[in-house]
């Protein structure tokens, strides 16, 4: 048996769990957390302090842990600043302490501990200044390496992490007596209930004090009661799940650890989930967090709360030390001495404040005596005491038991910015009144400390949030319980002491709380910056009510009104991978894959990403070299023949109504209400702020019916725009509008032999010859033996093109028809890139010209915006600043003799200085045109329109390019448009 | 008939059925969409031809009707979204808008989307996990639109489970997040 491992208590003490420390091995039993197996080994050194790096043991048992703070697992799975608390054991559990250099005995960094004085509240700011450039490259990195907490392995977590979300009537929060009873309550009246408990045990206070619950101890009450709420279908208890946030509208946040308590999750099972929790009603049960009496040196391990004390002899079966000392300011001193009592172990006194306590039997009671120092290297050897006398004693000790009286768990309740009241009744923060919308507190979370109270306001909680929901329920009977009053005369700190510790995690000392207020930081919120009390892992949960306790001491005030700081989610740290959920690696978002993605793939085709879209960028062959190449090769031979590009991505509306013509008119800059059946349209849509944001095409496939395309990019916004144009700015027209970019797998199919290649496979009866179907016609047709399909007379390449759209599920089989009977052609497949290429040589704008800042006018295109009609954005185009006679106009560029036209690079006079106050306009896209042979650009030139053959010098300073360009037309290949009318 | 053979959303020429633990997720191709938006100021004659037309009534917001042959629900305001069986009504929109009329606006969207229908046991632990919609209170013919791994995807309760419906170039992604999630809880 361990040499601190007691009889009794909800441990099973025939099954051994084998674990390991530091790399040392141990033995815990099922039922442990980390915390109790290293106590019940004896083991009371677990990590280093943040900043003084003082050695540091276990101080709670609970969520709210600030001290023993480790490592678990390695690899992927290893997680740093975790509470060992918390950590429920399992056989194989590997766990290393932390913050240290060196070993954890020896820490290096201890030297920390020798001057304090130059580590006092406000360090970094008072130390570090200057020189400022030093704080970047030195300060910051050499105190990062000497803080931080925990490590990472940098290794992919191999786990998932899943997301979810609940409903139900009433949430409960905290399976404690009031949350049991709240929870049977409202499940006996068939409310849909969740029970979510933080523990891997119900229970709460009740499995770890030795009170009875009617003739049942707490443990034994607490399992009747979780067996007949197992028994409700409309109940659900959620054990290891912590409620975290409490948000708006009946929201919650909650993490369920699902395997947490496992070595690797099950297969396929994630190891935690975070949930939102959708309630009607929800009642915080959450308990109450003991706080520590500071006193001098009350920091070294074997200093815990009594309340954890009794927990880990009561439940866990375990103790800090054969010889516990009980320092407390109420009769929860008493308490807990009598438990270690009934385990067999020793209490040498009780240091009891208070000077009025009460006599113990067989136990010495020290009556207004304080802790004024501890002894001990790596724990607690001794205790100095200085008695109500003035005297002084010396009691050899293993652990001290300390308890300051006990702080309503708040965080829930004031995550909407709610403000706590002071209770004087119980010298705490209670939940004020601005509770979060439909929820209410009961128990000690409410300040109600008995157990007794907390079954009857449970029962109360949950009978109010029923009867709101109009739920009929019947009060259960209330079992007979502890019903003490609170005991406790206010004790904050020893006073006199040289270093008593308020915040344990970020060593923040009384002292640093006085030096704060005596540099002039004496709001609570500037306090807590200042000495970065209840930050970190734990935020203050152990340590706030204290310091605020010693803030009002030194101005004067109460404790009221000096108040608290703001309470804000998440109530424990919830790990990044659970707020990522499945949304990492390729999951990361959905994929959006065209109809010819899977014929792409076979033919190894490189995809690129183009919002969640897969698209094609280019196809590579046997004796392409690189992708330039290939590029290349697709750009020739789509004008020397016929190339066929996936064009599916783009966004496909139609649009349907008496006034389909005259919304359209609204919507795009250029006239369409005169377009004609069978016709298509180029259009430019503007902001409501004059500025082009999207372009595209309109086919009018019959008097009432369209179909507009948008850029790939914009498809979304266009539609949602189009929308909002249709309910909000012009509700009386009689318009429908449904995307449909995915309903059909469009190709371009371009170049000389397009026509040719269309021939073969659309079916007697369609004439598509260019009499019959000239450039910017469009028609509904039948392919392949009676498919019915669209065709669009339009062309981005601008070579003899059409679109061709058939119904997705069809998109396979017709690119693999398109690539047989083109065969004769030589037919190409191209991608992203060489109708990129093919864009540039033929002028056309897309996102990189319309970048949000250009107007139709720059793009050369200030004709299309129609004076003889409104359209959104054309009266503000018109303003000032966007029509001046030197605007930058979208103009060609091409090398004058060597060198490469550059995206991004701006364009200077070819003489005269180069800088931002002289700049021309800069270049938009570019590409190696393989058509001409050249690179070739487009760009933005002041007063492009008329500085057609001039020579400009192209910048590019980042990357010292500096290439005399020439400025020419835009429409570098076919500027008549010859081929496309073809 | 076309000479052309068409894929299923997932990519196959045969539709995928997973069976994972208590649930079974089949893919469901045969389906043919239309949707339906009443033209300004005729949405109580559409409902009249509809019912005329079809047999049904056009359903109130989050709800579905069915018969032998077709399924509508809504989709929006005075608009819905008509399902037939593609074998036999391939050419759905037509159909419909023969029956509509000038009282409404139709627009094929067969191959917009993709269909999963989900059976089993344990459906409402899964969507749990997948959507904010809560399903365990879903009535039969219950029909609403939600987000599930960030797809925009339509649910409609059955006697027989869920269908989901969502968007046919995500559908591989839609498929990954039901299995992934059905493996999760089996």
């Amino acid at each position: 048996m361990s040499v601190n491992r007691l009889h009794g208590g909800l441990v099973d003490h025939e099954t051994a769990v084998n674990f390991s420390f530091n790399g040392k091995d141990y033995q815990g039993q099922v039922g442990d957390t980390l915390a109790s197996a290293l106590m019940a080994n004896g083991v009371r050194l677990m990590g280093r302090s943040f900043k003084y790096h003082r050695p540091r043991g276990v101080m709670t048992a609970g969520s709210e842990e600030p001290n023993a703070l480790v490592e678990v697992r390695t690899g992927g799975r290893q997680e740093p600043n975790t509470r060992a608390t918390t950590v429920e054991l399992f056989d194989g559990l590997t766990a290393r302490s932390q913050n240290h250099i060196g070993s954890l005995k020896y820490d290096l960094l201890a030297v920390n501990d020798l001057f304090p004085a130059f580590l006092s509240a406000g360090f970094y700011y008072k130390t570090f200044m200057w020189p400022r450039a030093f704080w970047e490259k030195l300060y910051e990195p050499a105190i990062r390496r000497a803080a931080g907490l925990g490590s990472v392995s940098f290794e992919d977590d191999p786990d998932v992490y899943d997301k979810g979300f609940l409903h139900c009537d009433l949430l409960v929060i905290g399976a404690g007596p009031a949350g049991l009873m709240a929870a049977l309550t409202a499940g006996r009246a068939g409310a849909r209930v969740i029970l979510a408990e933080e523990d891997f045990l119900l229970g709460g206070r009740l499995i770890a004090e030795t009170n009875c619950v009617g003739e049942l101890s707490g443990a034994e009450w607490t399992a009747a009661m979780q067996a007949e709420l197992a028994s409700m279908d409309t109940v659900r208890i959620m054990p290891r799940t912590t409620v975290f946030g409490a948000y708006d509208h009946g929201v919650y946040g909650a993490v369920e650890r699902v395997s947490d308590h496992l070595a690797v999750p099950e297969a396929g099972k994630p190891r935690q989930i975070l949930w939102r929790v959708y309630c009607k009603r929800a009642i915080v049960c959450a308990g109450a967090l003991e706080r520590p009496i500071a006193f001098q040196n009350n920091d070294r391990p074997g200093v815990i709360m009594a309340g954890a004390v009794r927990a880990y002899a009561n439940r866990w079966a375990a103790t800090p030390a054969q010889e516990v000392v009980v320092f407390a300011n109420s009769d929860e001193g008493h308490q807990t001495a009598k438990d270690l009592i009934a385990k067999g172990l020793c209490v040498p006194a009780v240091i009891d404040t208070r000077a009025d306590a009460p006599d113990m039997a067989g136990i010495e009671v020290l009556k207004g005596a304080q802790i004024i120092n501890t002894k001990g290297c790596h724990g607690v050897t001794a205790v100095k005491v200085r008695l109500a006398s003035g005297q002084t004693r010396t009691i050899k000790c293993g652990a001290v038991a300390n308890s300051g009286g006990w702080n309503p768990n708040l965080g829930l309740t004031c995550h909407q910015r709610g403000r706590p009241v002071w209770d004087e009744a119980i010298h705490a923060f209670v939940p004020g009144s601005d509770l979060p919308v439909g929820q209410s507190v009961a128990g000690a979370a409410n300040g109600v400390m008995s157990t007794h109270g907390a079954l009857a306001t449970g029962v109360a909680a949950a009978m109010a949030a029923l009867g709101d929901l109009g739920i009929t329920a019947a009060a259960p009977d209330l079992p007979e319980a502890e019903d003490g009053p609170v005991t406790l005369s206010p004790f904050w700190h020893v006073a006199g002491a040289k270093r008593a510790w308020v915040d344990f995690q970020n060593d923040v000392t009384v002292k640093d709380v006085k030096l704060a207020h005596q540099e002039g930081f004496r709001s609570v919120e500037h306090l807590k910056r200042y000495t970065t009390l209840g930050m970190a892992t734990d935020q203050g949960k152990t340590s706030n009510v204290t310091g605020l306790a010693v803030m009002a001491e030194m101005t004067g005030k109460l404790i009221p009104e000096t108040g608290t700081t703001i309470f804000r989610p998440p109530y424990v740290p919830v790990a990044m991978g659970t707020l990522a959920g499945r949304s990492v690696g390729k999951a990361f978002h959905p994929t959006r894959l065209t109809p010819s993605h899977h014929w792409a793939a076979e033919q190894g085709a490189q995809f690129v990403e183009v919002g969640n879209w897969l698209r094609a960028q280019y196809f590579p062959k046997k004796g392409d070299t690189d992708w330039r190449q290939t590029v290349e090769r697709e750009v020739l031979s789509t004008r020397a023949s016929v190339g066929v590009c996936d064009v599916t991505t783009l966004g496909k509306i139609d649009v349907q109504g008496t006034d389909a013509a005259e919304f359209l008119n609204k919507i795009y800059a250029n006239g369409f209400a005169k377009l004609a059946v069978g016709k298509v349209r180029y259009g430019v849509m503007l902001r409501e702020d004059g500025i082009a944001y999207d372009d595209g095409t309109a086919a009018r496939l019959a008097e009432k019916h369209f179909v507009v395309t948008t850029t790939t990019a914009n498809a979304v916004t266009v539609y949602r725009n189009m929308e909002f144009a249709r309910q909000c700015l012009f509700p009386d027209m009689d318009v429908q509008l449904i995307s449909t970019t995915e309903a059909w797998a469009q190709y371009a199919v371009a170049g000389p032999n397009a026509r040719k290649l269309l021939r073969k496979l659309v079916d007697a009866g369609h004439d598509i010859s260019n009499e019959a179907f000239p450039f910017m016609a469009c028609g509904e047709i039948t392919i392949c033996g009676g498919l019915r399909a669209r065709l669009f007379r339009i062309s981005f390449s601008g070579e003899l093109a059409y679109e061709i759209a058939v119904p997705t599920r069809y998109g396979d089989a017709l690119m693999r028809r398109l690539m047989e009977e083109g065969e004769e052609f030589n037919v190409t497949p191209y991608g992203t890139e060489a109708l990129g290429v093919m864009r540039i040589e033929k002028g056309h704008a897309v996102a990189a010209e319309l970048n949000g800042t250009t107007t139709a006018a720059n793009l050369g295109m200030g004709r299309m915006v129609s004076k003889s009609k409104d359209s959104i954005g054309s009266t503000l185009s018109e303003r000032d600043g966007l029509n001046d006679a030197d605007d930058l106009r979208l103009v060609g560029l091409k090398p004058v003799h060597t060198g490469e036209v550059v995206a991004g690079a701006h364009l200077m006079n070819a003489t005269g200085p180069i800088d931002a106050k002289h700049d021309q306009g800069y270049v938009t896209s570019a590409a190696y045109s393989p058509s001409l042979e050249t690179s070739v650009g487009l760009g933005f030139l002041r007063d492009g329109g008329n500085r057609m053959g001039e020579t400009l010098r192209m910048v590019n300073p980042l990357e010292d390019q500096d290439v005399l360009v020439e400025v020419v037309s835009a429409h570098f290949v076919d500027p008549e448009g010859g081929r496309l009318r073809a | 008939m076309p000479d052309l053979k068409p894929l299923t959303a997932l990519g196959a020429a045969a539709p995928r059925v997973d069976i994972i633990g208590a649930l079974t997720i089949a893919e469901t191709p045969n389906v043919a969409l239309a949707s339906l938006a009443a033209r300004k100021g005729q949405g109580d004659a559409v409902v009249e031809v509809v019912k005329a037309g079809l047999a049904l009534d056009l359903p109130a917001a989050g709800r579905s009707v069915a018969n032998t042959s077709h399924r509508i629900w809504w989709t929006g305001p005075e608009q819905w979204m008509v399902e037939a069986d593609f074998t036999v009504c391939e050419l759905l929109a037509e159909a419909l808008k023969s029956i509509v009329g000038a009282t409404g606006s139709v627009t094929e969207q067969t191959d917009g989307w993709c269909r999963f229908d989900v059976t089993g046991d344990t459906v409402v632990a899964l969507f749990e996990r997948l959507c904010a919609v809560d399903v365990a209170m879903m009535a039969v013919g219950d029909a609403t639109r939600t987000s599930m791994h960030h797809i925009g995807c339509f649910l409609i309760r059955t006697d027989e489970g869920v269908i989901v419906i969502g968007p046919r170039a995500s559908a591989g992604s839609l498929h990954h997040a039901l299995v992934e999630i059905a493996g999760a809880i089996a």
